[in-house]
């Protein structure tokens, strides 16, 4: 199936395309809950869970594990209530394709959270989205009340027979949320604190009970896979990288947007085709292909024939698809700069549990800030890839490690223009103060 | 100091939705903050005994969630994102024109109550860098004449539905 660059066709989520489909009865009108009756009156949890597994659907918040498997994680023998939650913290610096499947196709969510506690034996889903977004919780809150009214969701939903809740959970501003076993902490109203693992969610979660904490684009994903089959949605993307991804764009590009696109395209032609390429006048210089996190490339490893849009080209290239939050810097950025600022948020966000990431963050934003300030001595460059690397791994949670990798990625490709701030106290001629 | 009857008859019954009560705190906040626009102390204290929970509970969340209010903030309280895509899109800029125009500093109100400004991270809305948040919702391509347009809308409390 080739595709289209200049006018990518939606294929999982159509309804981002299509007016009036976060309203009940548009949604009802083109055969929305009709999987999830069919599938929770007619089929059992463990060939839902095999049919997930089968399609490769891998986990869309960043992580990327296997959702089918991670599902088959709940014990059988345990007797707590199992619990479903839906992460819809989006706070991934470059991220905000979730917030349209909030706002623009709520009942495709809500659809894949009933069959996603079918097949894991809960009956309480919970919807954790960030606290910002008001207006998305507000969409959320009224497609789960026109749910219930029409008994979609309750007791008996759909009239299959099975009970099932859900409810929607508002967060109060923490990035660290976004990690599962703090937005659990959270949940239970807490501060975010990650605990460590094992104990996986799946066995010890949501007040120690069985939980899975899948992504929201990872969920609206399933009543398609329900639907079409396994087969159907491997009819999309690679072997390893089966499917489709939302990516979001943004930075210095013609077209920025959320774009779903099949796993596997080209990403040089997928910037200057379909997001329109550069702003007037300027050139690519770097790119963050999956969220603030991932590694930063530089232009030519991004526009390489080896770097298709899947988890497996971009790691070829060094670095991650992560969220799919796509950040594209052109010639006017300071990557000195840059890394000031995301140095700055690492800081900000870090929970102060483990003191490589709470002492570490600290040093790497105030260290940052002088080198870009031109205070900088030329011993800091290996300084913070020193403080850089005694972070990453060494932490409770991957927050430690999405510290390490923007520094330790920016130093490796732009050595010279940290140099040049050091030896001239100043950033790179054509480079703008942003 | 207390709250109204309306939020407590919710609080309690959000209490019950939850296999353990703790878990009530954060939207509990959320309807105090309605009604208080920031926490004390002393309202953190009443807080914790409304929900039957230790004070420690309750000072733990509001200083660690960054939109639970710890001073008070205007009746119009921006936080503009100064994260990544926003400061490549011209952030900074934005901040400075709307501490000139409004006359008044991070963290600060102006002498009116209408207005507070402070900075952010990343509200999810890159594409349409650069943005802020207004209370509840989302105001985005910004540049210095939507941000004219805005205040002068807000200073006659009208909430406008888009900057173009």
């Amino acid at each position: 199936m080739e595709f289209d660059y200049k006018n990518p066709e939606p294929i999982v989520f159509t309804n981002l395309k299509v007016p009036g489909a976060h309203t009940l009865t548009k949604y009802r009108s083109q055969g929305g809950y009709e999987t999830a009756r069919r599938v929770l009156a007619e089929m059992t949890p463990a060939q839902v869970i095999d049919e997930v597994k089968n399609s490769g659907l891998r986990g869309r918040g960043g992580a990327g594990f296997s959702t089918g498997m991670k599902w088959s994680f709940i014990p059988k023998d345990n007797p707590n209530p199992k619990y479903l939650i839906c992460n819809a913290d989006e706070s991934e610096p470059g991220t905000f394709k979730d917030r349209d499947l909030l706002r623009y196709d709520p009942h495709s969510l809500l659809e894949g959270m009933m069959i996603a506690c079918f097949a894991i034996g809960s009956h309480q889903g919970y919807i954790y989205v960030r606290g910002e977004m008001g207006t998305e919780i507000k969409i959320l809150r009224a497609a789960v009340e026109d749910a219930y009214k029409e008994n979609i969701l309750g007791k008996n939903a759909l009239g299959t027979g099975y009970d099932l809740d859900l409810h929607v959970y508002r967060g109060a501003g923490a990035y660290i949320c976004g990690e599962e076993t703090a937005l659990i902490e959270s949940l239970e109203g807490k501060r975010g604190h990650p605990r460590n693992k094992p104990p996986f969610p799946a066995v010890v979660g949501f007040n120690k009970s069985p939980t899975i904490v899948n992504n929201v684009e990872t969920l609206a994903a399933v009543p398609y896979i329900m639907k079409n089959g396994a087969a159907g949605y491997r009819k999309f993307g690679t072997e390893k990288s089966p499917g489709t991804k939302l990516f979001s764009v943004c930075g210095h590009i013609q077209r920025p947007g959320v774009y779903e696109v099949p796993m596997g395209i080209s990403f040089k032609r997928f910037l200057y085709e379909t997001c329109g390429g550069p702003l007037p006048g300027r050139e690519f210089k770097a790119f963050i292909p999956g969220g603030s996190s991932v590694p930063v490339i530089t232009r030519e490893e991004g526009e390489d024939d080896a770097c298709t849009m899947d988890y497996e080209g971009f790691a070829k290239v060094g670095t991650m698809l992560g969220s799919g939050g796509a950040i594209i810097y052109d010639n006017t950025v300071c990557i000195v700069r840059a890394l000031e600022i995301l140095a700055r948020f690492y800081a900000h966000e870090s929970c102060g549990q483990c003191t490589p990431c709470r002492e570490g963050t600290g040093w790497l934003n105030r260290v940052l800030h002088r080198i870009e300030n031109g205070e900088g001595h030329p011993d800091e460059i290996d300084l913070i890839l020193d403080i850089a690397n005694n972070i990453d791994g060494e932490t409770i949670c991957p927050l430690g490690d999405a510290a390490a990798w923007p520094v330790q990625s920016a130093v490796k490709r732009f050595r010279a223009e940290f140099e040049h701030h050091v030896i001239h106290r100043c950033c790179l001629p054509g480079t703008v103060k942003y | 100091m207390s709250l109204s009857e309306e939020t407590l008859s919710k609080i309690k019954a959000e209490q019950s939705k939850y296999p353990d009560k703790l878990s009530a705190l954060l939207p509990a906040l959320w309807w105090a903050q309605e009604e208080w626009s920031w926490f004390s102390t002393e309202r953190m204290d009443y807080l914790a005994s409304v929900l039957d929970i230790s004070k420690i509970r309750v000072y733990e969340a509001v200083t660690f969630y960054t939109m639970y209010n710890r001073k008070p903030v205007g009746k119009y309280h921006f936080q503009v994102c100064h994260n990544i895509a926003c400061s490549i899109m011209g952030a900074e800029h934005i901040i400075e024109y709307m501490k000139k125009k409004l006359g008044v500093g991070e963290g600060e109100v102006t002498p009116d109550g209408y207005f507070s400004i402070s900075r952010v991270e990343c509200l999810a809305s890159c594409g349409t860098a650069p943005m802020l948040q207004l209370n509840d919702r989302y105001y985005e391509n910004l540049n210095e004449e939507r941000i004219d347009y805005l205040l002068e809308e807000l200073r006659h409390d009208r909430i406008p539905e888009s900057l173009s």
